[in-house]
């Protein structure tokens, strides 16, 4: 054996070791979602007498109304998905005009757009509350623990990053194939609908990765917007509202940790090449 | 079997709801737009015939705005196009945002009607010993985190591209925990720290989340271990963009690996380091969820003698030594109820944020290379 191959096998043990020791968290929850609360205490490292006993914890959260498991992962999927989608399709629209569109107004407008991107939720949070609560006496429509409330929400938050990534996208877009879609007879909604979102798609990925995981995993706003208990819970809300009710109770906390964070970690294994890819391509524009 | 039909029930009403939800948000607005389009382009044929019935404003109006000018079209998609983002973008971030501006310089408990007071509230943030120690120990934490963070992910990225038989295995295992969110993870610590590895004795014992000092180590280890394979990924795509015959002709010239990595690898990342820092900057001075879940902003400290010399405390006060900026306004405004103190410690949160984010991206901007 050549010493080159032997370093390379050992770099890969390493790598591997390396790999193992990260997942120890992981390992650790769940070892510890199939023991009953007595077990924990007992010995937290040791491994579970019945691997069963898992499905006995997911039972019993299933009944805990602190949680409603179905319900929150519901919310969290429907609030998800439709923010994403309307994030992608509006911040695209958006940018595509401001690019395109060369006035003062329309360079005016990006600046605000960019600004937004430094301004932190802090700074945000507590007039916006008392403003939804403003728009609900004047209009009537009710913006907090509804649905359409979290998701105009997500839209005015996503919109800054997703309009500058995809602006700088499609200034790398040539016009000629704008031109010839209008020679061709497209109006401008059609041009955009049918030629430029599709080229598009890279980006949008790219963007529904990064949104994706900040909304399903974003606890601020929910909490101020739905408020925690209240009708309407995403995952995240209904963890703490758990772990705050039943206090240490280890087996509990854990098996829906795990159950909150299942979904994602399946959905991450099936499309893992393209969220890795979307991740490498966007990141360093 | 009733359980089940509640279930049904309940998921029948979500689904319900998504549809109108999807209806109202998506569909009806981009039906509508079609719509007005449509209906002004109608318009726009029936009045061309009495062209002379306009006067000069009609016209302009007719060549900018309604008519079928190429003009008139582009300003038109313009408005509709932008319109949706830059409404919830004003709704939720711009009036607030302004709002914010003046509610610091109001006595707004939350309650009450804010009427103004000038600029009493910035001089009781800086009387505030509490904010004070705050935002010191987020300064130390984020230098720390920064460091941190960012020494593990960029040799994590040096490992997995190399040429390893498994590499994207472990690129994919190195990101996992960053899916998960801080709330969540928060949770899985606290529960590794005051349980799991208390077995093990030594310094774990008891947990670090006791004393204060080691409770900030432990949320940069637990932030470390969540966003170390984020930034990795960035560290990743810089180092894969690397032309390779640089690498070679370094190899020809007889670089070591230490000597390559020194010359040619730093300089031409320099740019992700830029974007990298940016990011964990940014999240480290942010930090809020994972603080709630891991240490709640405790334990209870002393406030350290020179922080109180500043504040002239010869008694020296009980802090939290976990309690972040994000966390400390948080519950100036929610539990002390003093919204008007909350929203002036944003407003210079956001200041201070901003001139480190900027000075930060100046000074790596110039040591960046370009190809």
């Amino acid at each position: 054996m050549t010493k080159s191959k032997l370093k390379k096998i050992l770099l890969e043990i390493f790598a591997f070791g390396l790999l193992i020791f990260f997942f120890l968290p992981f390992i650790i929850v769940i070892i510890n979602s199939s023991k009953t609360s007595a077990e924990i205490i007992r010995n937290p490292l040791a491994l579970p007498g019945n691997f069963f006993q898992v499905f006995n914890n997911v039972v019993e959260i299933m009944g805990r109304d602190q949680i409603n498991y179905f319900g929150a992962f519901f919310s969290s999927v429907v609030i998800t998905s439709i923010s994403l989608l309307a994030i992608g399709i509006f911040s695209a629209m958006a940018a595509w005009v401001l690019v395109r569109t060369k006035t003062k107004y329309s360079f005016i407008i990006f600046m605000i757009f960019l600004s937004g991107m430094v301004i932190p939720f802090q700074v945000v949070m507590l007039p916006l509350v008392r403003l939804l609560q403003t728009l609900k006496d004047i209009t009537g429509i009710q913006f907090k623990s509804t649905y359409h409330g979290i998701i105009l929400a997500y839209i005015g938050f996503g919109a800054p990053l997703s309009i500058f990534l995809f602006h700088g996208f499609i200034k790398s877009i040539p016009m000629d194939i704008e031109e010839a879609a209008i020679i061709d007879g497209c109006n401008k909604p059609q041009v955009f609908f049918k030629v430029i979102l599709p080229i598009l798609k890279p980006i949008f990925v790219t963007l529904l990765v990064l949104n994706g995981m900040w909304i399903w995993n974003d606890y601020l706003l929910p909490l101020l917007i739905l408020g925690m208990g209240a009708d309407i819970q995403t995952l995240p809300l209904s963890v703490a509202s758990l772990a705050g009710f039943y206090d240490k109770e280890w087996s509990l906390i854990l098996t829906s940790v795990l159950m909150a964070a299942l979904p994602v970690v399946i959905l991450f294994l099936f499309a893992q090449k393209h969220i890795i890819q979307g991740m490498t391509s966007g990141a360093i524009k | 079997m009733e359980k089940i039909l509640k279930m049904l029930k309940l998921i029948g009403k979500k689904l319900l709801y998504i549809f109108v939800a999807t209806l109202v948000v998506i569909v009806l607005p981009l039906v509508f737009l079609i719509r007005v389009i449509e209906s002004l382009i109608k318009k726009d044929i029936m009045k061309f015939d009495k062209k002379k019935e306009r006067g000069e404003l009609g016209t302009y109006i007719m060549n900018h705005w309604l008519g079928e000018t190429y003009k008139a079209q582009n300003n038109r998609v313009f408005v509709y196009f932008l319109f949706p983002s830059l409404f919830c973008f004003t709704l939720f971030v711009g009036i607030p945002f302004l709002q914010g501006m003046y509610f610091s310089l109001t006595d707004w408990s939350g309650l009450n009607d804010p009427s103004y007071i000038g600029f009493v509230n910035y001089s009781t943030i800086l009387k505030d010993y509490a904010f004070g120690y705050s935002f010191f120990r987020t300064a130390i934490y984020s230098v720390l985190n920064i460091i941190f963070i960012n020494v593990v992910a960029f040799s994590l990225a040096l490992l997995v591209t190399t040429k390893l038989k498994l590499k994207n295995v472990y690129r994919a295992g190195f990101f996992m925990p960053n899916l998960i969110g801080g709330l969540v993870l928060g949770y899985i610590w606290q529960f590794i720290f005051n349980r799991a590895l208390i077995q093990f004795g030594g310094v774990f014992d008891p947990s670090i989340l006791i004393n204060g000092n080691s409770a900030l180590a432990g949320l940069i280890i637990v932030v470390t271990w969540q966003y170390a394979g984020y930034i990795m990924m960035i560290y990743v795509a810089a180092i894969n963009n690397i032309p390779q015959d640089l690498v070679e002709a370094s190899k020809i010239d007889g670089a070591n690996a230490f000597q390559r990595l020194k010359t040619v690898t730093l300089p031409l990342v320099a740019q992700a380091f830029t974007v990298a820092m940016f990011l964990t900057l940014v999240t480290s001075f942010k930090q809020f969820d994972t603080v709630v879940s891991l240490t709640q902003g405790g334990p209870a400290m002393k406030l350290p003698v020179w922080i109180g010399s500043i504040y002239s405390k010869t008694l020296l006060p009980v802090v939290q030594s976990t309690d972040l900026v994000a966390i400390n306004i948080y519950d100036e405004a929610f539990v002390n109820r003093n919204m008007g103190v909350g929203q002036a410690k944003a407003i210079l949160f956001f200041i201070i944020l901003l001139s480190i984010a900027l000075i930060q991206v100046y000074y790596n901007k110039r040591k960046e290379v370009e190809l």
